[in-house]
């Protein structure tokens, strides 16, 4: 009860939220960096970690795709207040994740990246979503937002479902044999796309009558 | 942003450490060690057997002098679906596993069917210690000192027939101890299989120990398969059952995907799998990616029995 009244009484305390949600956002990672430091990563310690900034990655854009269905179902529109950090999370796991292949995995071997780019399909699509990810983090900035004007803001950052749709194809087509997590994540994702086909008025009324506004500070 | 300290694998316990004296000795420590054991080795073994201690074995010239990856990475790190898809799954959860009583039934195209209890298979021979490569097909891989018989010892004792052309294993798959086995994840139960000059090779090994223990249950207790020129899952776990046949079996990882394992399955850094490079491998312990060896370093032990095979379409 007693989060509950917090979160509804958010909008008075957004900054509070926003340095808590900063910091819990933290966790995976110096999760990883504690477990590194005292060998508690098991046998594996280079595979859990790339796994680990993998599934973040993953788990950050689902909560980012959480935050439209969560303000509308509660009428909390501060909420969007915090869809640029979580998002911004996604880049930066989705980074060390790919920065994990790039130096633990391939040490920088870049003739045999490029051939693994075209020759596995995983990994051309995982690479398809990062480079997708790149240009939203580059815009996610209010100047950004103002220079390309809300209707083009949002066109591009629509990319965020595609990305989604890599993201769980990724992880489905790296697995050896045992579907059965990118499953649930294919699920979750079918909810949060499916509720934005169905909400009624859902986003598009607002650009076709060019009364779309990003979220002010 | 991200720092790794070197993992510390250079805690060697005095167990590792062949002492120098064998070590320079080794072959006439071999030759006396294999014609004593013949004989007298047998009553020992058995009662360290009962004891659950220490296991007796003498050394083998077909291990490795490569440093043997730590215990620990060894029984917390493992492939056994039937507890479990995650690798640190058959550790928390193979404690269920009853090792005894345990029988293997020998059986097909073979003069003298068997059923051998457990303790009658640790009786064939003297135990050695083979100290194998182990390169999993996921592009990892480990140096374990195992103990067992070559699987050639259970196979002469059956006869088998001219007809019997390829050795079935079939691994142990009760939905009451192995709770994996309750999800189809794999067709149970897990199927493996060699070509019989394959399974009498002197390097295929019936593993009953490892680092001069029983097989702990995650390792595939009380009884595996252990092939170090092919891929990891090729040594079936905790067998019950081998039959020899005439034509070549099916094995659970072709029906789980065909494209992608095929029957022989040896290590060959030039084969992809058809999702990842098999050119590299991450050592357990090692922070830089070894190249890998065709046939896992066993070339030229192994190589003739492919002579004249193409091995990109027997994968």
């Amino acid at each position: 009860m007693a989060w509950w009244f917090a979160l509804s009484q958010g909008k008075r305390h957004v900054g509070l939220f926003k340095i808590a949600l900063f910091a819990v956002c933290l966790i995976p990672l110096l999760r990883l960096v504690w477990g590194a430091w005292n060998d508690t990563l098991g046998a594996n310690p280079i595979e859990f970690i790339t796994r680990s900034l993998g599934s973040w990655a993953l788990n950050f854009l689902l909560i980012t795709l959480c935050v439209t269905p969560l303000r509308k179902l509660t009428g909390w529109n501060w909420l969007l207040q915090l869809r640029r950090m979580l998002g911004l999370y996604v880049f930066f796991y989705a980074s060390l994740h790919l920065s994990t292949y790039l130096w633990l995995d391939k040490f920088f071997d870049w003739q045999e990246i490029v051939k693994d780019i075209f020759k596995r399909p995983f990994i051309t699509i995982g690479m398809s979503a990062f480079a997708m990810l790149l240009p939203l983090a580059l815009t996610s900035t209010k100047g950004m937002v103002r220079r390309l004007g809300g209707l083009h803001w949002q066109r591009l950052h629509r990319l965020i479902y595609v990305i989604a749709i890599c993201a769980v194809v990724h992880y489905w087509w790296l697995v050896k044999l045992d579907v059965s997590l990118p499953a649930i994540y294919s699920v979750l994702l079918c909810i949060l796309l499916g509720f934005r086909l169905l909400w009624p008025g859902q986003g598009r009324r607002n650009v076709i009558s060019g009364n779309f506004k990003p979220a002010q500070e | 942003m991200l720092s790794i300290p070197a993992r510390r694998t250079n805690d060697v316990t005095p167990s590792e450490i062949t002492p120098r004296e064998v070590f320079e000795r080794r072959r006439d420590f071999l030759g006396t060690a294999a014609g004593f054991a013949l004989g007298t080795a047998l009553a020992p073994l058995s009662a360290a057997l009962a004891s659950e201690k220490p296991l007796a074995s003498i050394k083998s010239p077909l291990s490795t002098p490569e440093k043997p990856t730590p215990l620990k990475d060894v029984t917390s790190y493992n492939n056994f679906y039937e507890f479990g898809t995650d690798k640190a799954d058959p550790a928390l959860h193979a404690h269920t596993l009853k090792t005894r009583p345990w029988t293997v039934s020998i059986e097909g195209l073979v003069k003298q069917p068997k059923t051998f209890a457990i303790d009658d298979i640790f009786r064939l021979g003297a135990l050695e210690e083979r100290i194998y490569r182990l390169r999993c097909v996921e592009g990892w891989s480990m140096v374990i000192p195992w103990l067992g018989l070559p699987l050639a010892t259970l196979l002469k004792s059956v006869e088998p027939l001219g007809s019997a052309k390829y050795v079935e294993f079939i691994s142990a798959a009760d939905p009451k101890t192995m709770p994996g086995v309750n999800r189809s994840v794999i067709d149970w139960p897990y199927l493996e299989g060699l070509r019989l000059d394959e399974a009498m090779h002197p390097l295929t090994l019936l593993a009953l120990g490892l680092y001069g223990e029983v097989l702990p249950k995650q390792n595939g207790a009380p009884l595996r398969l252990v092939v170090p020129w092919k891929y990891g899952f090729k040594s079936g776990k905790s067998i019950v059952k081998i039959r020899l046949v005439e034509k070549q079996p099916q094995t659970a990882w072709m029906k789980a995907n065909p494209r992608e394992y095929g029957f022989y399955s040896n290590v060959n850094p030039e084969v992809d799998h058809p999702r990842w490079s098999q050119a590299s491998e991450r050592r357990i312990g090692e922070f830089l990616k070894r190249k890998t060896l065709p046939f896992n370093g066993y070339a030229d032990q192994v190589a003739p029995l492919y002579a004249g095979m193409d091995l990109k379409i027997n994968f």
